[in-house]
């Protein structure tokens, strides 16, 4: 992404985001059975999305590294593993501070919290298996398989609302296919709010994606370098 | 807590989380762009050195 792209994907995310604040805080009106701490639904749900998004990216990627073996698809991989990581971290602690006043718990082992909890746990192994491994093509091979496993959570995520027996609320579509939000407004703050995360996932994946690249190129200059000054000393003896 | 704390604590520490890994980010995008600098430069200086060393044995 050039560095105008990234300015004006910037320019976009901070407008959305304040419009989303002032819709979710301020515009939407307060829930009537939970108060006013159901309004870290609207930027728990995006971060859940991002988190979605990112991880199904990796999959995507990492589907593309394996096939073709370019490295452009292992860095995007590893950008959208990170992000993700991020943002599904955020999804369960804003997730814990809304379960504590609503059921009383900061943590109950119910089946969507438990399957977010193992998608974190597996994509935390992913970060390790990349941050110790080492940088070869076989620990991006790991990892793409690593990678493309993990987002086989993200689905069983989704449904397990209506699979098993929980108490994490069917949202945006309840179990008896109804719409999940009542007035317009909270739906207006939702896809702000939604439009808001993806422009920052669109603009954080940017950015890690350059620095990702930048670590590419010098690793292929400290070899080249290493070259010369292998055949300079060659050329001394 | 009361519920407003709840809330500013989940929205709170979303920036936070954000604004800590964009930090951390630019940090590591810094690091690596000056080490590719220096890295070019050395590699210029090696470049440099075997052209005049080729004019040298040439002579």
């Amino acid at each position: 992404m050039k560095s105008a792209w990234r300015l004006a994907v910037a320019g976009m995310t901070l407008a959305t985001m304040i419009a989303a604040i002032w819709m979710s805080l301020i515009n939407a009106p307060t829930e009537a059975e939970q108060g006013t701490v159901q309004r870290i639904f609207y930027f728990h749900v995006p971060c859940a999305m991002v988190t979605f998004c990112a991880f199904g990216l990796v999959a995507i990627a990492g589907a593309l590294y394996l096939w073709l073996g370019n490295q452009i698809w292992d860095d995007l991989e590893y950008a959208a593993a990170e992000i993700g990581m991020v943002f599904c971290t955020l999804v369960l602690v804003t997730g814990s501070i809304w379960a504590k006043p609503i059921w009383g718990t900061w943590w109950t082992w119910d089946s969507r919290l438990t399957t977010t909890f193992i998608l974190w746990l597996i994509y935390a192994g992913y970060l390790m298996l990349r941050a110790f491994g080492g940088d070869t093509p076989q620990v991006a091979r790991f990892a793409a398989v690593v990678g493309i496993f993990g987002a086989l959570d993200v689905p069983l995520i989704i449904v397990s609302v209506r699979l098993w027996r929980t108490i994490h609320p069917a949202v945006l579509l309840t179990r008896q296919n109804e719409h999940g939000l009542q007035d317009p407004r909270m739906v207006a703050a939702l896809l702000m709010s939604m439009a808001a995360f993806t422009l920052l996932f669109v603009w954080l994946l940017g950015l890690r994606f350059k620095t990702l690249r930048l670590n590419t190129r010098l690793n292929s200059l400290k070899r080249e370098v290493a070259l010369w000054r292998a055949a300079e000393e060659g050329g001394r003896a | 807590m009361t519920n407003l704390g709840y809330l500013f604590a989940a929205y709170s520490l979303i920036f936070a989380g954000i604004l800590l890994y964009v930090l951390f980010i630019g940090n590591r995008q810094a690091r690596l762009e000056s080490e590719c600098q220096e890295m070019e430069a050395a590699l210029e200086r090696l470049r440099e050195s075997s052209s005049r060393s080729t004019a040298v044995q040439s002579r």
